[in-house]
């Protein structure tokens, strides 16, 4: 018999997990929308390696095998690689990437709740450095689903059907040609839209779009996303205001590459993540920062995977140092004149 | 060449006297390790450690003269507290020092007791009361439960006598974590 | 009468169940036919008895008288013969069992002389005494006797006097199911005002705060009735209606809430210019004084899987189950619990008296408060600290004490939880933090204990091995002077002498020194105090 509270409000870690599946699901409709349907296919096979390998993974550790696969948290990991990653890459890609998330990074650390970092971004990381190539692969357009589907099974014949993303076109071309500017390559290119990439940045209101439904349901607070935006977004725009021509603007990098994925999903992620409100800030914020510096000086294409990896290090810091005073410790207290 | 080696000497000179400073200045008095050890060790003063009471056996632990486990009196806690301080593995306590028991007090049979003073003087925290051929007993607020005064009981008069739970003494348990071992996948 | 509210952090809006248990007026039950009267029903010292099996006793008359000054006095609710005074189970989540004076009613229901207390014009310290003569607790459940925070503080800043600057009369009630401070307030508000005001000129207090959760529009409406009806002497009473929040009802959230003042953990509330005291036990403090009678009923609500859910004015000792017939279990209850359902306890037997302690009695059954769902790890999404109306973060000090790292919990705060039940509510891992919290709490407590005592072992231990060197030291001291003086005595000089009478000399000292040995030995136990 249990003790009190003897009533409990019907949450349930499946159901968080559930609603963010669900409020990815906007974005992930403009990306089939503008990339094809490859990305279901990306989404199913890491889907499937993730629940395949947690179950295999807590059978091994004797853990109820049952009670955790379904909590839902390996699919919020599986989908947010699938999202991250190149949408027609090679199929063991993803599912390779996927496989190191839960075994590795979720499950050699001590299962759900227990990872210091962000399954999906070590993932990502692990894959970016390990095949470079494979992972800058982005497809140019909605090819039709055979070519994708021959793409991720088959052989890969790529000629004109991939290019780099926006921020990958834009860090190559500065980096090679000190005379171009952001202006003349945003301007060219076919991959450019009117805020980030073109496509990309429908995908991002659709993630938008979930993240706002996020916060209506408190499943997320708005420290977090706020703080990253606000970060990547001062940092982007102090450089733009200094050297226009060098640096793109804060509008290109906020929808552009992970930026609002990650400031909804990723760096919201509750096991790796600060969880002091002011610890949340200051988190969310270098974040955006160390985002915008890879992104601009770094040689990967996106920053947002490694600033969270770098960070996640630091969270147990940030608590202990922002712990939020107590009942009754608060220096405003009235009564005793400047009690502690 | 030679400006180097005298700034390094310097530097040493330096250095060395500062970390003498700070040894005289922060010197700390007595054996801080003997006192840590004895802060742990329950102070029952039974010697069932082999040692003729707590302070020499934290001594001996002291010195690495004496294994953490031999307390039964501390039980698996104490071994854990002591391997913390320590920096040692704990390991379970030695069979041949004893058994850990529930915490227990001497109780002396007032009809059959002789007034013999044996247990008084066998006891070492003084807990047992009483004055030749009268009835002793055992202020049990006091009592350790080291079991020294009952070999000296020519009468075999005192028992020990495990303490009850009290309301005021009553712990909540260890919630205890409803998962099952291994569910059938489903 | 708009008063500026101040919130809280955290807390949660479970259902309130509280309609079904407020159609019915307070009832009174029939005697029952044994009364099991704990003498152990508040924070403190356990009361003496002072009766034994075959007396007779009157109802009020004082059973147990308190030990101590953190104690309160206990008296026979009604008239009757003592049966036993043995231990019974009590009414507590250990299930151990206390010391009970169990009474066999006469059915006279004879009280003993009462006589109204003129408390005017006595001295403050000795209303305190009589008020824990009367056994007044707590009645909001922390049963933590009344007349210790009767005592007006150093005084407080910005009072222009030396009292209290806000008295709280906490009728916040926020816990679901319970309303017996709702019931009373309707209908004995008169009583209660009586009783603050004359808790307020004890206090000095400049003004005294009724808060009541807005969902009791009927209590607040007599209660404001009743305080009209003071006029002039109402003056300084204010009822507030507070939002209706749990835990809004805890003391120190409900000061927080009328007055912006925040009383840390292990403060007196008064070093902070407020008190604060349930309805229930203003009421019985009135009846102590104004009356002369002391505490030996209180309202109880009966609710959850009954068929008549509602209040009852019950006498302590009477056992659950027979209050509890009244209003008709159900077939499928599994247990009483004693409080409500985020705070209460699961009673170890039905038969367990009703104490002071009891508000409420909620009938559980698997379908209205079944099994949690398995614990899940935390996944740090700081529900628990949203809800936690103490500021805490609760996943830092469950995985302390999880860890059984005591000292980590404390760092966090633990002895600042006030067990609310709100971080547990909340969870989505379906952890039962505040159990967690009990258990680190106890441990606590229970290594400090030991700790004292092996503290106090090592001094007696040490005090005694410093006795024996000296007493060594004496008798080996004395010894020498006596075998000089033998030897002097029996005229041996110590170069001349032969071997034989050396030796004899000798035996002769050795006997004498057994014997001085034996009777010089001090009764020991006595020098070791
Ligand atoms: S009374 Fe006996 S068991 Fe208790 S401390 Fe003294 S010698 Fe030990
Ligand atoms: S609510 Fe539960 S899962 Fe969430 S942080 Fe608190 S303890 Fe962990
Ligand atoms: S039980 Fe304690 S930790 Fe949990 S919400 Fe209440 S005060 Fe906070």
């Amino acid at each position: 018999m249990n003790n009190s509270p003897f009533v409990l409000q019907p949450a349930s870690v499946r159901s968080v997990m559930v609603r963010v599946l669900a409020a990815l699901l906007p974005g992930v409709a403009a990306y089939v929308h503008f990339f094809g349907a490859s990305i279901l296919i990306q989404l199913g096979l890491a889907s499937a390696t993730a629940l395949g390998t947690e179950a295999l993974v807590l059978f091994l550790r004797r853990k109820p095998v049952w009670l955790f696969v379904s909590d839902g948290s390996a699919l919020v990991t599986a989908w947010l690689i699938a999202l991250t990653f190149p949408p027609i890459g090679p199929w063991w890609l993803i599912v390779v990437g996927t496989a190191f998330a839960i075994v590795i990074v979720k499950h050699l650390y001590g299962g759900l709740g227990q990872n210091p970092f962000n399954p999906a971004m070590a993932a990502f990381c692990l894959m970016i450095v390990a095949y470079p190539l494979l992972m800058s692969q982005w497809p140019a357009g909605a090819a039709d689903f055979a070519t994708q589907m021959r793409l991720i099974f088959g052989n890969r014949e790529l000629d004109g059907l991939t290019m780099a993303t926006p921020l990958d076109a834009l860090r190559t071309a500065l980096h090679g040609n000190a005379r171009t500017t952001v202006e003349a390559v945003t301007g060219s290119g076919p991959v450019f839209g009117y805020l980030g990439g073109k496509g990309w940045e429908w995908i991002a209101l659709g993630y938008l779009a979930g993240g706002l439904w996020l916060l209506q349901q408190r499943l997320i607070t708005w420290h977090l996303p706020t703080a990253f935006l606000a970060g990547l977004g001062l940092c982007a725009g102090l450089a733009h205001l200094a050297n226009p021509g060098l640096y793109a603007s804060p509008l290109f990098h906020l929808f552009s590459g992970g930026t609002l994925l990650g400031a909804f999903f990723i760096v919201t992620d509750p096991v790796s993540g600060a969880t002091t409100p002011r610890g949340k800030l200051i988190f969310g914020a270098a974040i955006g920062l160390l985002t915008w510096v890879i992104r601009t000086f770094g040689a990967y294409p996106d920053g947002i995977a490694f600033a969270v990896m770098l960070m996640n290090i630091g969270v147990p810091l940030i608590d202990m140092y922002t712990q939020p005073p107590v009942f009754g410790h608060k220096i405003r207290n009235k009564g005793k004149g400047g009690h502690p | 060449m030679i400006a180097a080696i005298l700034v390094m000497a310097l530097g040493a000179v330096v250095l060395g006297a500062a970390l003498g400073y700070a040894a005289v200045r922060f010197r700390v008095e007595g054996d801080p390790l003997v006192e840590k050890i004895d802060a742990i060790l329950p102070q029952t003063q039974c010697g069932q450690c082999g040692f003729p009471g707590c302070k020499p056996y934290a001594t001996a632990i002291a010195k690495g003269e004496a294994e953490i486990n031999q307390c039964p009196p501390g039980g698996e806690e104490g071994i854990r507290k002591l391997a913390d301080l320590l920096g040692r593995e704990a390991k379970p306590l030695s069979a041949e020092h004893g058994v850990e028991k529930p915490k227990s007090v001497a109780v002396i049979d007032e009809n059959l007791c002789i007034g013999c003073t044996l247990c008084i003087q066998a006891c070492p925290v003084d807990a047992i009361v009483g004055a030749a051929k009268q009835m002793h007993t055992v202020v049990d607020s006091l009592c350790t439960g080291c079991e020294l005064c009952l070999p000296p009981c020519p009468v075999d008069c005192i028992a020990m006598v495990p303490i009850a739970e009290t309301v005021e003494t009553w712990k909540w348990r260890y919630p205890v974590i409803p998962i099952k071992p291994r569910q059938k996948v489903a | 009468m708009l008063r500026r509210l101040f919130a809280f952090n955290g807390g949660v809006k479970p259902p309130t169940h509280k309609s079904s248990s407020t159609r019915a007026a307070i009832a009174t039950l029939p005697l029952p036919p044994e009364l099991v009267i704990p003498l152990h029903q508040s924070i403190g010292g356990t009361p003496r008895p002072l009766v034994r099996a075959g007396q007779h006793v009157l109802k009020g008359q004082l059973i147990g008288a308190a030990d101590g000054n953190i104690s309160a006095a206990i008296h026979a609710s009604t008239s009757g013969r003592v049966v036993a005074v043995e231990a019974r189970v009590m009414a507590h989540a250990s299930g151990l069992s206390t010391l009970c004076v169990v009474i066999a009613p006469d059915g006279e229901d004879a009280w003993v002389e009462c006589r109204p207390v003129p408390w005017r014009s006595l001295p403050g310290d000795q209303v305190r005494d009589l008020l824990r003569d009367a056994g007044i607790v707590g009645l909001g459940g922390a049963v933590f006797p009344s007349h210790l925070k009767l005592k007006p503080g150093p005084g407080s800043r910005g009072s222009s006097k030396g009292g209290l600057r806000h008295l709280v009369i906490n009728g916040a009630e926020c816990e679901p199911f319970i309303t017996c401070d709702d019931m009373q307030m309707r209908e004995q508000a008169n009583a209660i005002l009586a009783g603050a005001t004359i808790m307020g000129e004890l206090l000095g207090a400049e003004e005294i705060l009724v808060g009541i959760e807005d969902n009791k529009p009927e209590a607040v409406a007599a209660m404001q009735a009743a305080s009209g009806r003071l006029g002039e002497r109402g003056g300084r009473i204010q009822i507030v209606a507070v939002p209706t929040r749990y835990p809004a009802g805890g003391a120190k959230q409900l000061i927080r809430v009328l007055t912006g003042i925040e009383v840390p953990h292990g403060e007196r509330s008064t070093d902070y210019g407020v008190q604060c005291f349930n309805t229930g036990t203003v009421f019985a403090i009135h009846e102590a004084l104004e009356k002369g009678r002391p505490l030996l009923s209180r309202i109880v609500t009966v609710a959850g899987n009954v068929e008549r859910p509602g209040n009852y004015e019950v006498l302590f000792g009477t056992p659950m189950d027979y209050v509890v017939a009244r209003a008709g279990p159900k077939p499928d209850t599994d247990r009483f619990i004693m409080g409500g359902p985020m705070m209460g306890y699961a009673m170890p037997s039905r038969q367990v008296p009703v104490v002071k302690a009891t508000n409420c009695i909620l009938v559980g059954s698997p379908a209205l408060f079944p099994p949690p769902a398995p614990e899940m790890p935390c996944i740090r999404c700081g529900e628990c600290a949203k809800a936690c109306p103490a500021d805490l973060q609760p996943f830092e000090m469950y995985w302390h004490s999880r860890a059984k790292s005591f000292g980590k919990a404390q760092e966090y705060h633990l002895f600042d939880c006030i067990e609310c039940g709100c971080c547990t509510y909340v969870c989505p891992s379906h952890i039962p933090l505040v159990d967690y919290f009990r258990f680190a709490k106890s441990e606590i407590w229970a290594r400090e204990r030991e700790k004292d005592s092996a503290d106090a072992a090592r001094d007696r231990y040490e005090f005694r091995q410093h006795r024996e060197e000296r007493e060594k030291e004496e008798r080996a001291a004395r010894l020498a002077a006596k075998a000089a003086a033998t030897k002097a005595r029996i005229g041996i000089d110590p170069s001349a002498g032969g071997a034989d009478t050396d030796d004899q000399a000798l035996i002769a000292a050795a006997i004498r020194r057994t014997q001085s040995a034996t009777t010089d030995l001090p009764p020991a136990g006595e020098s070791g105090t």
